[in-house]
């Protein structure tokens, strides 16, 4: 780990126009394209795995490309700490809710007993709920082990 | 150690091997999974839960009890690395 950050000072490795200008370019696209992935995953292939997996991986590549503190910028530590926490508490509390207003664990039709909607769209809708909680949490996890794991912890300098 | 080791990953190895060959072939139509609740699936997801997409269909809802474990499971990941790394007060 030392001696790549010593290499990483040395020969500038990482900060290249090319690289950081197609990353500038590319970034935004790539987190649409995260987004979409988890709000159209009830039509096409993809969820809150896979969208949340493309969010984070933007913020990574901002790391890669220019350093650790520039996606600490554009994310930062402590937003990335509290959606990462109502990411798995979403579903949880999903699940949760749905048992205290007297269904089972996890069964959404019985949040009609909450907001009046036909119960079949309720069980649609929950699924959304719940795969917007997976893309929170995966995306910032994601992100999380990118920035400790790389910088021994101390988020100052990583790759 | 390391012979005893290395001796107990294959035997473990071996084992596991040999169990597959109880397994149903691919694409079996006859198979349990595909008799029983594949076929539920198929019929009554889209019916049941109006999600045109029968993976997230089978994820997010019939199998919603795995899915929340698959997000803790991440979760907790993530919590471990920062609790065992993170020096920076924040």
């Amino acid at each position: 780990m030392k001696t790549l950050q010593q290499r990483y000072e040395g020969r500038g490795l990482g900060h290249d126009l090319i690289i950081q200008t197609s990353v500038r370019l590319m970034v935004p696209f790539i987190q649409l394209f995260g987004l979409y992935v988890i709000v159209h995953g009830h039509y096409s292939p993809g969820g809150g795995f896979q969208g949340g997996v493309l969010l984070g991986a933007s913020f990574i590549l901002l790391a890669l490309a220019f350093d650790i503190k520039m996606s600490m910028r554009h994310f930062s530590e402590r937003i990335n700490l509290v959606l990462g926490n109502t990411g798995a508490l979403l579903f949880v509390g999903t699940g949760v809710l749905c048992a205290l207003v007297g269904g089972l664990f996890l069964d959404y039709s019985a949040l009609t007993a909450l907001f009046p909607m036909d119960a079949i769209e309720w069980r649609s809708f929950g699924i959304f709920i719940v795969e917007v909680g997976v893309g929170l949490a995966v995306a910032s996890i994601m992100l999380s082990l990118y920035w400790d794991l790389s910088s021994n912890g101390d988020l100052e300098e990583g790759l | 150690m390391k012979t005893v080791a290395l001796l107990a990953t294959l035997l473990t190895g071996a084992l596991l091997l040999y169990g597959t060959k109880d397994f149903a072939p691919w694409a079996d139509p006859q198979s349990p999974a595909s008799t029983h609740l594949s076929a539920y699936y198929i019929e009554n997801a889209v019916k049941e839960t109006h999600v045109p997409n029968l993976v997230t269909a089978v994820l997010g809802d019939y199998r919603g009890y795995d899915t929340m474990f698959e997000t803790v499971v991440i979760y907790c990941a993530g919590l471990a690395v920062v609790s065992v790394l993170r020096r920076r007060k924040s």
